[in-house]
């Protein structure tokens, strides 16, 4: 059956299993890999992407779902890298193996389009979804408080990066 | 499942790793900075390590696997320190597998034992001298000087005399030419202009956009995807299987039978797992088929009934327990624990006639390749291994079992292939950090001072499963590795039951000590508060002998920095505890509070480390602090069991592992040093689970003697 949906502005139809997931659908029949395989049960995160703006988990959301929807993914998040969030992770350092470093980045950024100055307790109950067996949840909170700050100092044009897609963002919205 | 281990030497391999260098281990190109360092035309080998183009972009080799632990930037910055270049020029590609790049312990390519630093610190600046040298006679050559006239900086070479000037890109042609000095001098400390420095990591980059290519990552012309499916008991083997039904399966090309299970081939790996979920196979379990956890542990017990293998042994341990005024006597167990790297395992092979190419995440090159090798019938040399950046590594990429999988799968159908491993198969399919059960015994005189110590360890050995039958005397040394203390005890003795079994064992994060650690350093905690001794004034007493030195240094600083002599908030509890894993010195304090259902939360954890001269600061705290996590997941969260045979766990539901709302705050505070630097991959893991478990026995009076610290523990 085929799908039709856009990922990273870009028009796909793909004719496959509609059960298969997102996940293998944008790795394996499109060949973008900066989304990962962790778990296939959205215990990991490392699948997150955004679909119309929230942040889900690919690997349990079957292809026909996504069905006239927008996905973005870690190489759609910005055209140069330039995300507040990217931007930040690459000053603080964050990634070790950075295997899931996209899930985190795509979690962090939906999580700052819905509430752009989170708590402590916010940020954690947010990331809690993603899991990063290197250890750095540190770094990831470091970063998540200078991508706040350098979106606070980014001009009006880039301020529209971290608007809400849509009404009930939300994290793990595949769970 | 043995592994293949041909083509390197064995007997130089298990020498060094049994003489302290455990731990292990771990091919090839990889594109980097690398999208935005495409060389204008040819790049010259200066040597095997240093690559110049002639826009003066400078490639370092790196021929130690990336899972997340900053080789890509650390063993640059060994070489650029040395070659005197512009660090904006400098970049990275993974080294193929060839004998140039054999690790000096290891005798082979790999990664492991927290070697890469050690390993490195020699032959890696000793590369970028050279190099340096070699640009420097090609230039003194072209202008017709004395080489002794010229000097290098900043990627140029200079003749003050002429004022005469040449960028390293326009002599590394002439310079490839140039007969490697025999004799290079590398820097002294005071001189140098990277190492030390918090360089920012040459990967960063491509690991936020999503263009960094792992194991997984790796897409080639024609390529299949492919799962296999393995008999869920350890040492069964398939009886008979039907794959119509998995045939039938749309996008399912091939179902083939392969020496560690059955391989569905696909189209993708979503349609290879569909196949596979169709499978009917009757498994032939073989014997284990009844053993678990309980089970095994008897083993262990029944094994302690009787001496073991003498590991350390001064003084009459025995005599002084007896006459000793005050005995203390404690049993401790540690679990099997599993790697779960966020990869998966997955290797990607295209195995022909002629040869074969690996696209593998692994920790050792060197035996991927006489794997890979053995099953294309092709010499090792006719095997490329692409080593990708790895998911993480944590000793588990040093087994060569998942390119057993790629290999013999892309063999039978003749197409490359990817095989990709789900959680459920990595998760129960790990050579497994060894369970282990441990008894001491000590005596106090009178005044509070250690007169004896013994300890007794019971536990499979992972050189044994790495090199089967290597172990020969019954002694590896990585199974009692940390229990030997450095305290003051003049009577001590560390024995070891080598229990052979069917779960398969690996080197996992800081090996050996990731359990002894935590054994010791409660037990000593025992002794302290038999001596009603403080735990930190108790540790740092006895630890003045000469060899102590690094371990009191460490447990000094860390008291200090921790504030271990203010009070804290009501409610929060603090233990400490110093240990020493592959020559790094770490001492933490974990500062905690229960809640009224007794799980614990940690508040902040202080480090202190010594390890040589830093190489880079910033690493060093990443590689810290993620080894404090890595530990606090032991301590407090997952295990794997088994039942019948069978890994009862299977994904992050049943094997928990710390998440973001779990994270203590993590303090680091590095030793000025410049002895020969050590490793930090591994060491800060050990000592955390005691911290934790002394700390909850400060807050509660209550010794819990086995990870990880469940609640009902307490009740």
């Amino acid at each position: 059956m085929a799908t039709s949906f856009t990922v990273n502005g870009k028009a796909h139809t793909v004719d496959v299993d509609p059960n298969m997931p997102l996940l293998w659908v944008i790795r394996d029949t499109l060949n973008m890999t900066g989304t990962k395989f962790g778990c296939g049960m959205a215990l990991c995160g490392a699948c997150t992407v955004h679909i119309n703006g929230m942040a889900i988990r690919s690997c349990i959301t079957p292809i026909s779902s996504v069905s006239g929807k927008e996905v973005t993914t870690i190489e759609g998040l910005s055209a140069n890298s330039d995300h507040p969030v990217q931007r930040a992770w690459r000053e603080v350092d964050v990634p070790q193996c950075g295997y899931c470093q996209s899930g985190q980045i795509m979690s962090a950024s939906a999580m700052l389009a819905k509430n752009p100055h989170p708590t402590d307790e916010e940020i954690d109950a947010a990331m809690a979804g993603n899991i990063c067996r290197c250890g750095t949840y540190q770094q990831i909170r470091e970063a998540i408080h200078r991508a706040i700050e350098l979106h606070g100092k980014a001009a009006a044009p880039r301020s529209a990066e971290l608007e809400p897609a849509a009404e009930n963002v939300a994290v793990g919205g595949a769970e | 499942m043995s592994v293949v281990t041909s083509g390197f030497d064995r007997r130089r391999f298990l020498k060094t790793s049994l003489a302290g260098a455990t731990g292990l281990i771990v091919g090839f190109y990889l594109p980097g900075r690398r999208e935005l360092f495409a060389s204008e035309g040819a790049t010259a080998a200066v040597n095997a390590f240093i690559h110049i183009s002639p826009d003066d972009r400078i490639t370092i080799l790196v021929n130690k696997s990336e899972m997340g632990q900053g080789v890509a930037t650390s063993l640059p910055m060994l070489a650029a320190e040395e070659l005197e270049c512009d660090w904006q020029k400098v970049n990275f590609e993974f080294a193929p597998a060839a004998l140039v790049y054999f690790d000096p312990f290891f005798h082979m390519q790999g990664t492991g034992g927290s070697t890469s630093i050690r390993s490195s610190w020699t032959t890696v600046r000793n590369a970028g001298a050279s190099a340096r040298e070699m640009l420097i006679a090609a230039a003194a050559q072209k202008w017709s000087v004395d080489p002794s006239e010229c000097h290098a900086e900043d990627g140029v070479v200079v003749h003050p005399g002429s004022k005469r000037r040449a960028t390293y890109g326009s002599l590394a042609e002439a310079a490839s030419k140039q007969q490697p000095p025999a004799n290079v001098k590398l820097k002294d400390a005071s001189q140098f202009k990277l190492i030390g420095k918090p360089i920012k990591r040459l990967d960063t980059p491509e690991k936020v956009n999503g263009k960094a290519t792992f194991g997984i990552d790796s897409r080639r012309p024609g390529m299949l995807h492919a799962v296999v499916l393995r008999c869920p008991v350890f040492g069964g083997k398939v009886g008979s299987f039907d794959a119509t039904k998995a045939k039938a399966v749309p996008g399912v090309k091939h179902v083939v039978q392969i020496s560690t299970g059955i391989a569905v081939v696909a189209d993708n790996t979503w349609n290879a797992m569909q196949g596979r979920r169709a499978l009917e196979v009757n498994w032939d379990e073989g014997p284990n088929a009844n053993i678990s956890t309980d089970s095994i542990f008897q083993t262990f017990a029944n094994a302690l009934e009787k001496p073991g293998v003498v590991a350390t042994k001064r003084g009459d341990a025995a005599g002084n327990y007896d006459s000793a005024a005050q005995k203390i006597d404690a049993e401790y167990r540690a679990p099997y624990e599993a790697h779960a790297t966020m990869e998966p395992m997955n290797c990607t092979a295209d195995v022909r006639p002629d040869g074969a190419d690996l696209w593998v995440p692994t920790q050792f090159q060197t035996p991927a390749q006489a794997t890979a090798a053995k099953i294309a019938g092709v010499k090792p040399e006719q095997v490329n291994v692409h080593t990708t950046f790895l998911g993480g590594g944590f000793g588990r990429r040093g087994w060569s079992d998942y390119v057993i999988d790629a290999c013999e799968t892309s063999k039978a159908v003749g197409a490359p292939v990817q095989v990709t491993w789900s959680r459920e198969d990595d998760m129960q399919h790990d050579y497994y950090r060894p369970a282990s059960l441990v008894r001491f015994s000590a005596g106090l005189d009178a005044n509070g001072k250690i007169v004896s110590y013994t300890a007794r360890a019971a536990c499979d050995s992972i050189s044994n499963w790495f090199f089967p039958g290597s172990v020969k005397n019954g002694m590896d040394s990585s199974s009692v590795d940390g229990l030997a203390v450095p305290y003051d005890i003049s009577n001590m003795l560390v024995d070891y039951q080598l229990v052979s079994g069917p779960i398969p064992q690996g080197f996992w994060r800081s090996v050996g000590c990731s359990q002894n650690g935590f054994f010791a350093e409660c037990f000593i905690d025992e002794l302290a508060a038999a001596a009603k001794k403080d735990p930190y004034e108790f540790r740092r007493d006895n630890l003045t002998n000469d060899k102590a030195k690094r371990d009191l240094g460490v447990l000094n600083l860390v008291a200090e920095k921790a504030e271990w002599s203010k009070p804290l908030p009501k409610g929060h509890y603090k233990g400490i505890a110093v240990v020493e894993a592959f020559n790094t010195y770490v001492a933490e304090v974990a500062e905690i509070s229960l809640d009224k259902d007794n799980n614990v939360k940690v508040h902040r954890v202080v480090v202190a480390v010594d390890l040589g001269q830093p190489v880079n600061p910033e690493i060093i705290k990443q590689q810290v602090t993620g080894g404090v996590v890595y530990g606090l997941s032991q301590t407090l969260k997952g295990e794997i069991t088994i039942d019948k045979g069978r890994v009862v766990q299977g994904n992050f539901d049943t094997f928990e592992v710390l998440r973001m709302n779990e994270m203590p705050k993590v303090e680091v505070h590095i030793v000025p040093s410049t002895e020969t630097p050590t490793g930090m991959g591994e060491p800060s893991v050990p000592p955390i689970a005691p911290a934790v478990f002394n700390a909850v026995f400060a807050a509660t009076g209550k010794r819990v003697r086995k990870m990880p610290l469940r609640p009902e523990d307490l009740a």
